[in-house]
């Protein structure tokens, strides 16, 4: 009896551990797994393409590198109640302030032309036209947040993050070696020997890992969530529970592509899914889905990154409990964004390859600047408290905020010169 | 037009002097990673300057 007692105490407990999470998940899980946007699949999939499974080993570093970076953003958001494009306004004023903001809105934007560039080429495989495509977004994106409720969008965008593990599927159904995967994928190795274009591959992945507009999206979600100090440890453990599954999310692709296509230059995550068509129509179809899905999660993420922020410096009412009567610029800033993203995707002879490219050019002038302010103010005992980062946090974050620098800056470069390391 | 325009000037000053003073301690630490920052742009912008002038140069 006293045994059953015991174990139904517990059960009972960690029941109530689970409810209180699902209340408190959210802002981590998503940001984490629409961080495997159109642009992150295109790279994994490329990646499996290249390599097979030989740089799994290097997606499972990244799991650290991704948690360490955002739950400081938690910790930022749940303790100032602040966006971190107000932190960076209050903190080093107005000259960095604006530096940040401009640089957020222009970076945002052009990657949601990225974003509506993936999920038009994967409809584009199942014969939807284009403005189709970008119709039914633009309505599905304003039907989740008229709703007027933070916790609606909130749990919309949690079904779609689900969504994103159809690769788990399709992985299993191209019957990937489980021998040859641990073999070539878990022990660290360098196929065919460092040389520029792994390099390239490595940095490409890394870039594709932190993205600017994720810093900024975490922290607004956290503060409009209404997530206080006392959340700080599920809003922690809803970051790492998100950076396994982005993880897990990109392995399967690798192991999708890295089974099927090895060997082949893959261009974009659509080229993937035409070719993936050819050898099994459901891992193709899945393949698609799975990129719709992912430019969706992206889309809309950045475009409420890019409102947040606006709404925070300029003192409008920014938040997704407020109906379009009380928050007229935040919405009207949201759908403007998203709107005339998708048009430019529609006009006839767009530079989109060069637009796409030049992404990453422009991130790489936000991202190092937007990490550096957050170690900083995440070292600002005043504001921090007994939240503010401890020695250790302070080597492993500087050491994952600098590689992520040097490397990021590497790959934007390459970008420009895409000779430079051959 | 030209009235919102005023506006939106005068939002952007006021958010300005709002933040004009930088709340955060100005520490010996804080002004060498500001510092690195400015440097570390003016770089990177003078790199993608002189892209765009490759690239209107018709030079890859």
């Amino acid at each position: 009896m006293n045994f059953f007692s015991k174990l139904y105490y517990k059960f009972r407990k960690v029941w109530k551990a689970i409810q209180l999470y699902l209340v408190i998940a959210g802002p981590g899980l998503v940001v984490m797994v629409a961080d495997n946007d159109a642009g992150g699949i295109t790279t994994y999939a490329a990646t499996g393409a290249k390599y097979g499974y030989n740089l799994i080993w290097f997606l499972l570093l990244l799991i650290p590198v991704a948690y360490y970076v955002q739950e400081m953003t938690v910790r930022l958001g749940a303790v100032t109640k602040r966006g971190l494009a107000e932190a960076i306004f209050d903190g080093f004023g107005a000259y960095w302030g604006w530096y940040a903001l401009v640089d957020l809105m222009l970076v945002n934007w052009l990657t949601l032309i990225t974003e509506f560039v993936g999920m038009t080429a994967a409809f584009r495989i199942f014969g939807v036209p284009p403005w189709v495509t970008v119709a039914g977004v633009v309505m599905l994106m304003a039907i989740m947040v008229l709703k007027g409720r933070y916790w609606t969008w909130e749990k919309i965008s949690m079904l779609f993050c689900a969504l994103n593990l159809i690769y788990i599927p399709a992985a299993f159904m191209v019957n990937p070696s489980l021998t040859e995967i641990l073999h070539d994928g878990i022990v660290p190795n360098l196929p065919g020997g460092f040389n520029g274009q792994l390099f390239f591959f490595l940095m490409a992945n890394i870039g594709t890992t932190i993205a600017p507009w994720m810093l900024f999206f975490q922290q607004s979600a956290v503060v409009d969530k209404g997530m206080q100090e006392k959340d700080i440890p599920w809003g922690k453990f809803d970051t790492l529970l998100g950076s396994v599954l982005t993880v897990v999310v990109a392995i399967f692709i690798v192991v999708v592509t890295g089974t099927v296509l090895k060997g082949v230059d893959i261009d974009s995550a659509g080229q993937a899914a035409e070719q993936l068509m050819v050898s099994n129509h459901y891992v193709g179809a899945f393949m698609a889905i799975g990129l719709f899905d992912a430019g969706l999660l992206g889309a809309i993420c950045i475009s409420l990154a890019s409102s947040w922020a606006f709404g925070e410096i300029f003192g409008w009412a920014h938040s997704l409990n407020q109906k379009i009567k009380q928050a007229p610029w935040f919405y009207a800033f949201y759908f403007f964004t998203l709107i005339t993203a998708g048009l430019v995707v529609l006009i006839p002879g767009a530079p989109l390859v060069l637009i796409t490219l030049f992404v990453q050019v422009i991130a790489v002038t936000l991202l190092p600047a937007a990490l550096v302010f957050l170690i900083l103010l995440l070292n600002d005992r005043k504001t921090m408290g007994d939240y503010r980062n401890t020695v250790w946090q302070n080597i492993s974050g500087g050491f994952i905020v600098a590689s992520i620098v040097v490397l990021s800056s590497l790959y934007g470069i390459s970008v420009m010169f895409p000779n430079i390391y051959q | 037009m030209y009235k919102r325009m005023k506006r939106l000037f005068r939002k952007i000053g006021e958010i300005n002097n709002r933040y004009r003073q930088p709340r955060i301690e100005m520490s010996k630490g804080v002004v060498a990673s500001l510092m690195f920052l400015g440097i570390y742009l003016v770089f990177l912008v003078c790199l993608i300057v002189y892209k765009f002038i490759l690239l209107v140069q018709g030079v890859q």
